[in-house]
Order: structure tokens, then sequence, then C-alpha cells
């Protein structure tokens, strides 16, 4: 089937119309050797067949809605309240267009600006954007707009090993073409402060995590004045779900904030679409990529939003742009903001509180297994390292198919000395139930 | 009327939704690692609905009406595609669950890799870039990687006519290259002499050419087999900027062309929807001369099964890729949308598709005509480009004829691009239009023009109907409020 509306007497008038013989005329500036190919796709199907298709396909996963899930390392189960589905998928918001023509588009450019203000609120700084696609791609515009800021003559960027390995390598490939040194992850053990060593004059940016990869709280204390004393910026990437109970990265002298936004409402759904945040200090805001909305007022003094600072994007500046971005994540920004609103001044503490303690209770549980160990030599949030009696593939086998659960990330393959670890991942959504049955499920795991 | 601020509706101690109390003993939380609680709102649940519910209806949407926003291509979205991307094994699947776990997805990603390879006639797809502009990274970058595998890194000019989307160049720039502008000739093409003059002088040093077509004007390019074997002579990609793509599925495939690599607008040619400036999705096709440089991992079979065995999909890495653009996997949402899309339509939908979408655009062209200035006139494909100016209508713009158009129920065309048209309106009305749609649009086209000679005012303070007025943008990126809770931060030494 197809959703265009005409029927053959509709073409045939149409083409008359434009004073055209055949649809096939409006193609005969398309080179004749190529023009009009079979293509060897399947035919059409009925909506209820093709549903009943996705639903084979989507059957055939495991999933958090189906398994208890102690999986995180950067995607989060939490809870979604009913409403930020329902509201986002409202179709004036969900088949709107950018909004560019600001008189019609209050809608998006409203939810957009408050969305910058829970973002700077979350990270205790000045300014946010409307958005990037993703946490690692946040990291990279960070490292970008730290380049611009130091005029393009600092070229070294720092990045602590204990960052996603998948944002460090997002930022790699961004970077590829600039000739910027990345370093400071080259040992998987080097802490923050053999990291923070390294910083001189031509460094341009230092980039942290915390609660880092490994789930630990990062002490920072000291490093935003070491960092700026060599005349660099500091970056900060954060869980949005801590920053209601951990300090912010803006009153830790953070000059930038990034992070991945998905854990405020947005579904797992296999990696995307996430949604990625970023916020920074006002006197850098000329330097930050990325749609911005900003408050002003109509003819008749009534107040409203548009988008602002658009001389630095793409379709103004062209090749003197610093940034290719074109969209944000719009939607997912929206819920973001639904999923704030929703919860609120307490309801954010009480998820980061729920977490804290449930991922505690789960860890001291775990470290009184026979063959498991529990790292406590950080605080951490939500995240853990265990490490393990059998290699983590083998117990996350044995956790699904014998227990129905899905179990945690295998270090191993992003960091040599942390072979047989795991980093588990324990919110809101696990049970006390939940959790007792993984305790008991690795305990028969490693035996 | 103006809408409160989110924070502006509520009291303190009210919540939108009560979350359980702990059923695990407590553990302490070291004071010193903890905040005051962040300042958000707190409003009660009803209160957030009628919010959120009173600003979408300050939007405008394809759901309301027409948007014929040019090189948008703002389709109906089928709800069917929300539906399916929301099933549980989707949308509760974890990016990084064993690949066995998640044969299903894995499953529906190789097809539609299979698929969009069909497409465009091409070697490869990687659905990992987010968006159409980050699809354009991807092939510029690969483009660069594949001419300093070949050792001739000294390849760093990058050809984009002046018709462009500006993405095209801020994108050569991120990639460390530098951009030749090339003009376009009488008929809206690349300029072809212009082209083979740059190649005779910097052959050498020219790494390709990014090239949309149809391009911005909506014009097929008419010399475009002359313009890639140029290319392809002096040693350079083309690569296609596939945001135009809706007038092109089963009419021409990219790859036949000779175009090196390609990137798809999912939100675009495959109606996932564009959810107010995002999220998209923009994979790419690539030639065999790119496949080996594609972003990874992309979704391979690692195990062929029999008859009695299905095949085991898995993660394969591109031999000398030039990396990942995104954590994890692609806005995989957006490739189960656009999945759905492709098989409800089939082959003979998808190129009744192309067809409609040209054919209303040069029917509505020809309704327009007679009343608007028409630079490049000649058969278009799913979109076209006229003047929004008069000569006998001084003091009358492009811009006031769009806002304008809000007046009569409409969303305005894209302004003033692409640049070369002085004054532009690019109409993009899709096929999901019907005919009457389409005659009403064309009837309140020539009613504007008509205003614009007998009652300019009317255009010039336009709209009238809107929930705001023209809006000061001179005054907001002065005056910076970009927040309404600013932190207050020591300044910087």
């Amino acid at each position: 089937m197809t959703y265009s509306p005409h029927t053959d007497q509709d073409r045939q008038d149409m083409l008359a119309a434009i004073g055209a013989g055949s649809i096939a005329e409006l193609f005969a500036d398309v080179p004749e050797a190529v023009r009009f190919p079979e293509l060897d796709l399947p035919g059409p199907l009925s909506e209820m067949e093709t549903l009943r298709e996705l639903s084979e396909l989507g059957g055939a996963n495991a999933n958090a809605q189906a398994s208890p899930i102690f999986l995180g390392a950067g995607a989060y189960h939490h809870y979604s309240p009913s409403i930020v589905n329902h509201m986002i998928l409202r179709g004036e918001f969900l088949t709107a267009y950018t909004p560019y023509q600001p008189e019609i588009s209050q809608g998006t450019l409203q939810a957009i600006f408050e969305y910058q203000s829970m973002v700077a609120a979350l990270t205790g700084l000045e300014v946010a954007n409307a958005s990037h696609y993703d946490g690692a791609t946040s990291m990279a515009e960070a490292v970008i707009m730290a380049v611009y800021h130091g005029r393009e003559k600092r070229r070294k960027v720092l990045v602590s090993p204990a960052i996603h390995p998948q944002y460090r390598a997002v930022v790699r490939t961004y970077t590829q073409g600039m000739g910027l040194t990345i370093t400071g992850d080259e040992d998987p053990q080097a802490t923050i402060e053999s990291v923070a060593a390294q910083l001189d004059k031509d460094t341009a940016l230092l980039i942290v995590q915390s609660p880092n990869f490994l789930g630990q709280i990062e002490d920072l204390g000291g490093l935003a004045e070491k960092v700026h004393a060599a005349g660099a910026l500091l970056c900060v990437a954060a869980d949005p779900i801590s920053l209601g109970l951990l300090l912010p990265p803006g009153h830790l002298g953070a000059d930038i904030c990034v992070g991945e936004g998905q854990s405020l409402g947005i579904p797992l759904s296999f990696g995307g679409p996430y949604l990625g945040f970023f916020a920074t200090r006002k006197d850098y805001v000329r330097k930050m990529a990325g749609r911005l909305v900003g408050e002003t007022q109509d003819r008749n003094g009534q107040r409203g939003y548009v988008l602002t600072l658009s001389t630095r994007e793409q379709h103004i500046k062209r090749e003197r742009a610093t940034s290719n971005i074109c969209t944000n994540q719009g939607l997912m920004a929206l819920a973001a903001t639904v999923y704030l609103a929703t919860l609120g001044k307490h309801g954010l503490r009480r998820v980061a509180e729920l977490c804290w303690h449930k991922s505690h209770y789960a860890a001291s549980e775990i470290g009184k297994l026979d063959g498991y160990e529990v790292d406590m030599s950080k605080p951490f949030f939500k995240e853990f390292v265990v490490r393990c009696p059998r290699p983590v593939e083998e117990i996350n086998r044995h956790l699904y198919d014998e227990h129905d659960l899905i179990g945690g990330y295998d270090l191993g393959q992003d960091y040599p000395h942390l072979k047989d670890h795991m980093l588990l991942c324990v919110t809101e959504m696990n049970s006390r139930d939940d959790i007792e049955a993984l305790v008991e499920a690795l305990e028969h795991a490693g035996e | 009327m103006t809408e409160p601020l989110i924070y502006d509706l509520g009291r303190p101690g009210r919540m939108g939704v009560h979350m359980p109390e702990p059923d695990v003993p407590l553990t302490d939380i070291p004071a010193e690692l903890t905040r005051d609680a962040v300042d958000l709102p707190e409003v009660d649940q009803l209160s957030v609905v009628r919010h959120f519910t009173r600003l979408s209806k300050l939007n405008y949407s394809i759901d309301q009406g027409l948007y014929p926003l040019g090189s948008c291509t703002m389709k109906y979205n089928p709800r069917l595609n929300e539906d399916t991307a929301r099933l549980a094994g989707f949308a509760g699947s974890h990016p990084l669950q064993d690949p066995e776990l998640a044969q299903g997805n894995l499953a529906l990603m190789f097809q539609l890799q299979e698929w969009l390879k069909e497409i465009g006639g091409f070697e490869g797809v990687t659905l990992q870039p987010a968006a159409g502009a980050q699809g354009e990274f991807t092939g510029v970058l690969m483009i660069r990687a594949y001419h300093h595998a070949r050792g001739e890194a000294g390849r760093t000019k990058m050809l984009i006519p002046n018709s462009a989307h500006g993405t095209n160049p801020a994108t050569v720039t991120m990639a460390g290259l530098d951009v030749i502008e090339l003009p376009s000739d009488a008929r809206g093409n690349i300029d072809l002499d212009a082209l083979r003059g740059v190649i005779e002088k910097q052959g050498p040093q020219i790494a390709g050419l990014m090239i949309t077509n149809p391009n911005t004007l909506g014009l097929f390019e008419e010399h475009i087999e002359a313009v890639v074997a140029a290319v392809h002579g002096c040693g350079g990609l083309v690569y296609g900027d596939g945001a135009n793509m809706n007038a092109m599925v089963g009419i021409a495939r990219p790859g036949d062309l000779g175009f090196d690599a390609l990137h798809y607008n999912l939100h675009k040619t495959f109606s996932t929807p564009h959810g107010g400036g995002g999220p998209g999705s923009g994979p790419v096709g690539v030639s065999d001369k790119l496949v080996d440089f594609m972003p990874g991992p992309i979704v391979g079979i690692t195990d062929e099964g029999d008859e009695d065995e299905p095949p085991l999909y898995g993660w394969v890495m591109p031999k000398h890729s030039i990396g990942r653009l995104k954590a994890f996997h692609g806005n995989f949402g957006m490739h189960v949308r656009a999945y759905t899309y492709i098989r409800v339509h089939g082959d003979t939908g998808l190129r009744a598709n192309s067809e409609n979408a040209v054919l209303n655009a040069n029917y509505l062209l020809s309704k327009v005509r007679h009343a608007f200035t028409v630079p490049y006139d000649r058969v278009c494909k799913h979109e076209f480009v006229v003047e929004g100016v008069w000569h006998d209508a001084p003091g009358v713009h492009a811009l006031d004829v769009s806002k304008r158009l809000i007046d009569y129920g409409y969303h305005p065309p894209t302004n003033y691009f692409p640049l070369i048209v002085h004054e532009a309106l690019m109409i993009e009305p899709t096929e999901t239009e019907t005919r009457e749609t389409l005659d009403a649009f064309a009837e309140a086209l020539l009613s504007i023009a008509a205003e614009a000679h007998e009652q300019p005012d009317l255009l010039r303070d336009a709209p009238h109907t809107a929930p705001v007025a023209r809006l000061d943008e001179v005054a907001a990126a002065k005056q910076l409020v970009l927040c309404c809770r600013p932190a207050n931060l020591p300044a910087v030494a």
C-alpha cells in the first residue's frame, strides 16, 4: 500500500493540467540507462501483516520489560512516567519541523527553553543548548568548542581512561581531520591525578566522567583550579539521574558538562534515539555548537521564544561554522522536559536515592558471595565493579538461560586489567526480589 | 495568550508522580558528595499534562495541514511506525546485550541495510549516523580516509556547488578539508565548464565532490554523468547529499549514476517523524571503494545457518573503519520506523511515492507559475523554487509571503534558500497530499500574490492569526535570555 491518496484518475487529470503525457515524461532528464531500475525488494504488505512481522522480530529479543536487567554502561533502564510517552506522541510535537517559523512554533520553542533551564539547573551551569545526538557526540562537540576557545593554538585534549570507551572512540573519530592529540587514556588504570599531571600550555581541554564508566564518583576537588591554572577548560561528563543527588559539575568548577540524557524518560531502544545534553558558562556561549532558544518579545510586546545566535550555525556560516549540526534531538529533549517536570525537585532526588540504596544493597550482598569481590575503593552511584570467579560471558549466559536475568557488562572487553570483572547496574526498576534473585543466581553461576 | 513557564505553575511540595519508598536497607550517603535538591518545577500531574497540551497547540504540524517546507520532505508520518518502534522487544532492548539475545534487532538492521543498498545501488550501508549532517560527516571522513590509505593525503579540497545546503561546507571544515565552491549554470545545473576548469588546475588536490541530486532547486542535474566522470577522472570521489532522495526511489539509483556515497534521511524519504527538530537518522550507502572505511560496527551474518537454523547475526567492524560516530548503533528506533515504512510500501509503493511526489510538485508549479517568477523554469522533481518578490510590489519580501501563508492556515515554504535564488521560496508538497489540498494551497499563493500588489501591509504585518506576532530576533541575540533560572557562578579567571 501507499499513503499517497491519488487514484489513477487523479494522476491523469493532474498530468493533463501540467501538460505532460505520462509520469515517465516527468523523468525525461534522468539518463535512460539507469532510469526506472527493477528494485529487488519485497512486495507491499498490509498494516496488519506488517505489525505481525515486526512483533515477531521484536519477540526474538531479550528485553528489560520481560526480564530484570542489571546492564547499564551508558544506557539505563529507568521508570518513565506514563505521561511522557503520551505527550511526545501528540502530533503537534511529533510531526512539526525545527522551529524556523517561530510564530507557529511556540510550543516547541518554549519546551526547549524549559529544557535548557532544567539542564542548567541540573548541571549547575549557566546555559545549556537544545541538545546533541547523544552523550558521546556532546563530548566531541565539547572538544571542538574548547579547541576553538583556545583559538586553535592549543592542540591537546586529555581524557581520563575511566570515560565511557565508546565516548572516547567518538571523540577520536570526530577529530581525526583536525590534527589534535587526544591522550591521557593510554594507561587504562591512569587516575585523574596522573592525567591532570599532563596539563600544559598546549592543552585545550581535560575531560573526566563522574560517576565514571565504572560507576565510581571521582574526587574532583581542586581539579578545576589545576586545569584553569594551565589555561585549559574542564569538561565533566555526568549521569543526569546522579545529578539529582550529587554535587553538580558547575559547582565543582567545570566549564562544560555533557552527558547522556536517555535516563530522563527515554526508552533503551537498543541504543537510540537518545539525547546529548550540553551545558556551559555564559562566557562560552558564542563558541558552543547546537541549537539555542532565547526569550524575546513580539511586535505587541508579548513574550515569545526564537532560535537565537544562529549566526554560529552552518546554514549562515557555511564553511566557517565550527559544527555542521543541524537538528537537535527535539522530541527526546521534550521527553526529558516532561520527565523532569513530572518528577520535579523531590521526585528526581527520590529516584537518585533509590538508585543509591538499591545498588549499595546489591553490592553488599554480592560481596558476601564466595568467589566474588566488589570494588569498594571509591564511592559509587548506580553501578559497581564485581570480580567474578568465571568469565563474565559464561556467567551472563547462565543468568539468562537459567534465571531469566540480563547480567552486567564485561569490562575485560575494554580494560585488560579488568578481565573477569563485571559492571553491574541497579536502578529504581530493580525490586528487592530482583536483586535477591540476582545474588542467588550469581552464587549458582559461580559454582 | 502566552503560556506560563512550567516553573511558574507549581507550589512547593507538589509532585507529578510518586516514586516508591526504598524496599532495601538504606546505605548512608556521604554528605560531602551531595547537593541541595535541584531547582526543578513542583507541579501536579494534571497541570503538567495541561501545560504541554497547551504548548502543543501553539505549534503547526503535518497533522494539522500542508507543510510545504522545501528540502525537508514533510510527508505524513504513519502512526503504525510509532507502534512498531514501541513494541517491548525493541523499546526495551539494551544496546549492549549479548547479540545472541538481540537477534530480532540485528535481523531488522541487517535487512534495512540490504534494502538501502538495493534502493541506492550500493555495496554497503552503515546505519550508525544519527542525522543527515552526521551522514555527510561520515561520508567526507570516509573519502578522506580512502585517499590517505592510497597515499594521497594531499587531496584536501572538496568541490561544492553554490546551491548546496550549509551543512555540506560546514562538514568539510569539520573533517579538516577545504571547500571549493562551484557556480551553477543558467539552467540550474552545476556549471560543467567551471567544474572542468577547476579540475584541470587542481585535479591532484581534489578529494571529491558533494552533490545534491535533484539539487536544491528541485532540478535533476542534466549533466550528472559528465559531472561524475570528470570528478572520477581526476581521482576524486562523489558524495551525494540524499536530502532529496524522495524524488528518486525506484527512479534512479545514485550508485548506478556513479556516486561513491550517499546519506539517506530516514526522517525525510522514509517518513520517520521530525519531532520538532529531531531525532533524525542518516544511514550512508557506499560503493566498493569505501566499503572498508565505513563506521562500525555494522550488522553482518556471523553464521550462515542452514535448513534448520536461521542465520546468526552479529557485529562486524569494517577493515579500515573510520571509527565510531556515536555511542551504540545509531538511532535504532528510527530504523524500526523506516523498516516498517519500506515493508508496507514494497517495491511498487516506494516508486509510486517518488512518482507522486514529483507529480504533486509539478502540478502545484503549473498552478502558480503565472503569478511568480520561476528563475529556473523546467520540469521539476519533488520541489520547486520561486521568487517571493515582484518588481511592481516594492517593499514586499519572500519572508512576508511566508508569514502571510500562516494566516491562510499553512506552514510557510523554506525561505531564502537556496542562496543562488533572489528571495527564494522553496516549495515541496510531498506525495501524501491530495489534489484538493494542492488546489487550495495554490489559491492561497495566488491570493497572496494579488495582496502583495494591492494591500502590501497585509503581508508586511503578517501573521495576524498566529499565537504571537513577528518576534524580535535581534533583541533575543543581544540580550540572551537562555534559561529562566540562571545559576550564579563566579566569573572565569
